[in-house]
């Protein structure tokens, strides 16, 4: 029933000239979690609904199992997909609702109803089953979407922003329930999000998108901690990494006319990347920080400020009143070096520490 | 139609007035129209349905239910409300069935909605006198293209003359004139039938004729329910300036409905005992069937 899904340089040109989405090859292996991540209007929805078949594909393939499925209708592209506003039938109830996919495929009535039974038994739904949607709660109204796609036991799942149109905390659960069933079903699934936690979360790997194109694909920690270029730096991770316009002079990283330590490059200008966490205070000597602002988050605060005329945000243990003054510091192991006009990440060369660290395989946040 | 995600119903809106009879002076002008136009014509047609009045107003005879007696026993009326009934169901299937039609076609090529939707909406700000006159040239026995249409296929259609032909021309202008109304309806019900509730669909099923009979139909039900309604009303009444047209002056056998029956009697045979009985006759018979079309369809719509 699993199956492996093959993107191959997949572009989508509309009729009035505007690229979606161009050139995206990806190979998701069968039973894994993919999640599609980018603010919007970087073509996440689409690319969803070319491989659903909602969507017309411009240019590329797209291959389930071992099948080019381009020119199949969606319902012959044995996908199931839930969608961010549910979508349900609101005239049917609940159980048909989940069966009448099913009876169009001419599915033994028993078996219709034995998978029935069994989404509803895994989603509580068992109550809930001879009402119609309006009678549910938001929630509720998910799980009937969940169940259809998972009667289907389609080769893949495609989802929609599914948890957008829930509160915060029923998000949250929800989250954690999709992760288990999917795993639990092993089925190959492409999630879309604007939601750079809820991607964190649920993939096995992420594909960060932007302007249509793939920006980076890869093991949420393995992007968190090595993002590619300075968008994905912003985008993953909250608050976002701080980006700071720094050079290169005589092999030393300077900012703000701080000297940071050595480099192995000639003179250039970079942008310096450090995350919040990885700022440290420092008594005296390091980069003179200029306080503007707290926010208090309980566990931890973040402090905003200025270096030189650069805002900067770092993540402090809650505690003390702070000094107007201060002066900060980054391990090298923590420095993210990107170049300044491309924005992409500059080669490990660069990175003698950061290199070291990932050699050794060691997640220093985990 | 669409499912809204708050389910309690809002608390009814209540204006509060300094005076109490503010309400009714706001209501008063309709209420006045009503009673005008509906129930003193009403009351009237009841009346004199029970009287044999002398054809030139000079005084009128109390005769109890002759009037109804006599109606209903005679073989031209029974005809005349066969024909109704066939005409009626007629021109409502086709025009309800046509306007799907076209609505679904338009709805499917949206960018050109917009062009589709005046030129078929267009003939509905046609009045029926109108429509009729124009129906009445298309079918023209000399230049009529329908009629000429008609000789192509050996078919000489005799409007006018011959009682089915004249039918004929009747369904089809009326139900051509009914249209763009269903249409507009159709569109915009179909429209509001969610993007993302199709699309599931289309992952659903693969044969377009399920998609539209299992999820996109059920969703216009109430619309489709309003207009059936709508269309058998105006079948049996607003069809009247069609038939004047198309009918008057024609040769005596020709297809009228029980509309244009009240009006001959009435005011061409100055019989108005006995149209006022016809009227009342056909006043319960609209009431019941619209009645029995909420009692028995309506109970089968789901509105969202």
């Amino acid at each position: 029933m699993m199956a492996a899904l093959t993107l191959e340089s997949l572009g989508k040109t509309y009729a009035g000239g505007t690229t979606a989405v161009s050139d995206v090859s990806l190979a998701v292996a069968d039973g894994e979690f993919i999640v599609l991540v980018g603010p919007s209007g970087c073509g996440k929805s689409t690319l969803l609904r070319m491989v659903a078949g909602l969507e017309e594909i411009s240019t590329g393939t797209v291959t389930i199992g071992d099948r080019v499925v381009n020119r199949l209708e969606p319902a012959e592209r044995d996908i199931a997909m839930v969608f961010q506003n549910y979508a349900l039938y609101p005239h049917m109830t609940v159980r048909e609702n989940m069966s009448w996919g099913l009876r169009n495929r001419r599915i033994p009535a028993a078996e219709i109803a034995a998978r029935v039974e069994e989404a509803a038994r895994m989603l509580e739904l068992q109550a809930h089953l001879d009402r119609k949607p309006r009678a549910l709660s938001g929630g509720q109204r998910q799980r009937v979407a969940m169940g259809r796609a998972i009667t289907r036991q389609p080769a893949a799942f495609l989802f929609d922003e599914p948890l957008s149109n829930l509160d915060a905390k029923l998000r949250v659960t929800m989250r954690g329930e999709i992760r288990k069933l999917q795993k639990r079903l092993g089925t190959t699934a492409l999630y879309v999000t604007h939601d750079q936690l809820e991607a964190m979360t649920l993939a096995d790997r992420l594909v960060v998108l932007n302007g249509g194109k793939i920006e980076q694909v890869g093991r949420p920690l393995e992007v968190y901690h090595r993002p590619a270029s300075t968008f994905v730096a912003a985008f993953i991770g909250a608050p976002a990494m701080n980006l700071m316009d720094a050079r290169i002079e005589a092999g030393r990283l300077m900012l703000a006319g701080v000297d940071l330590g050595a480099v192995d490059s000639g003179p250039r200008m970079v942008t310096l990347g450090i995350r919040a966490e990885d700022l440290r205070l420092r008594a005296a000597g390091g980069l003179p920080f200029r306080l503007d602002g707290i926010e208090e988050l309980g566990a931890t605060r973040l402090v905003h400020g200025f270096l030189e005329d650069q805002p900067l945000c770092l993540s402090l243990p809650s505690g003390a009143d702070l000094p107007a003054g201060l002066h900060l510091g980054a391990d090298p192991a923590a420095w993210h070096l990107f170049d300044t006009l491309t924005g992409k990440r500059l080669p490990s060369a660069l990175h003698p520490a950061a290199r070291s660290r990932i050699a050794a395989g060691a997640d220093p946040l985990s | 139609m669409t499912a809204s995600p708050q389910t309690a119903a809002p608390p009814a809106k209540q204006a509060q007035f300094d005076h109490r009879w503010t309400p009714w002076a706001f209501v008063a002008p309709q209420l006045l129209i009503v009673a005008i136009f509906f129930y003193w014509p009403s009351v009237q047609a009841v009346t004199s349905s029970f009287y044999l009045e002398d054809p030139f107003g000079f005084g009128a005879s109390f005769v109890g239910l002759d009037n109804y007696r006599e109606a209903l026993g005679s073989a031209e009326y029974r005809q005349i409300a066969g024909f109704t009934a066939f005409f009626a169901a007629t021109v409502t299937a086709l025009a309800l069935g046509l306007g799907l039609l076209l609505a679904v076609k338009a709805d499917a090529v949206l960018r050109g909605a917009g062009a589709y939707k005046t030129a078929l909406i267009s003939v509905y700000a046609i009045a029926p006198p109108v429509v009729g006159l124009i129906g009445m040239m298309m079918f023209d026995m000399h230049i009529g293209p329908f009629t000429r249409a008609a000789a192509l296929i050996g078919w000489d259609l005799k409007v006018g003359i011959d009682y089915w032909d004249t039918a004929i021309a009747l369904i089809t202008v009326a139900v051509w004139k009914q249209i763009p109304y269903n249409f507009i309806f159709f569109l915009s019900g179909l429209q509001a039938v969610p993007a993302a509730v199709r699309e599931a669909a289309r992952i659903d099923a693969t044969s377009r004729w399920r998609q539209f009979r299992d999820v996109t139909l059920p969703l216009l039900a109430p619309t489709a329910f309003f207009l059936l309604v709508i269309n058998i009303t105006y079948a049996l009444f607003d069809t009247f300036g069609i038939i004047d047209v198309m009918v008057k002056d024609k040769p005596a056998n020709n297809p009228i409905t029980l509309v244009y029956k009240v009006y001959l009697d009435g005011f061409k045979g100055n019989d108005i005992g006995g149209s006022s009985a016809q009227s009342v006759i056909l006043m319960v018979v609209v009431a019941t069937l619209t009645l029995a079309q909420f009692r028995l369809i309506e109970r089968r719509v789901h509105y969202g």
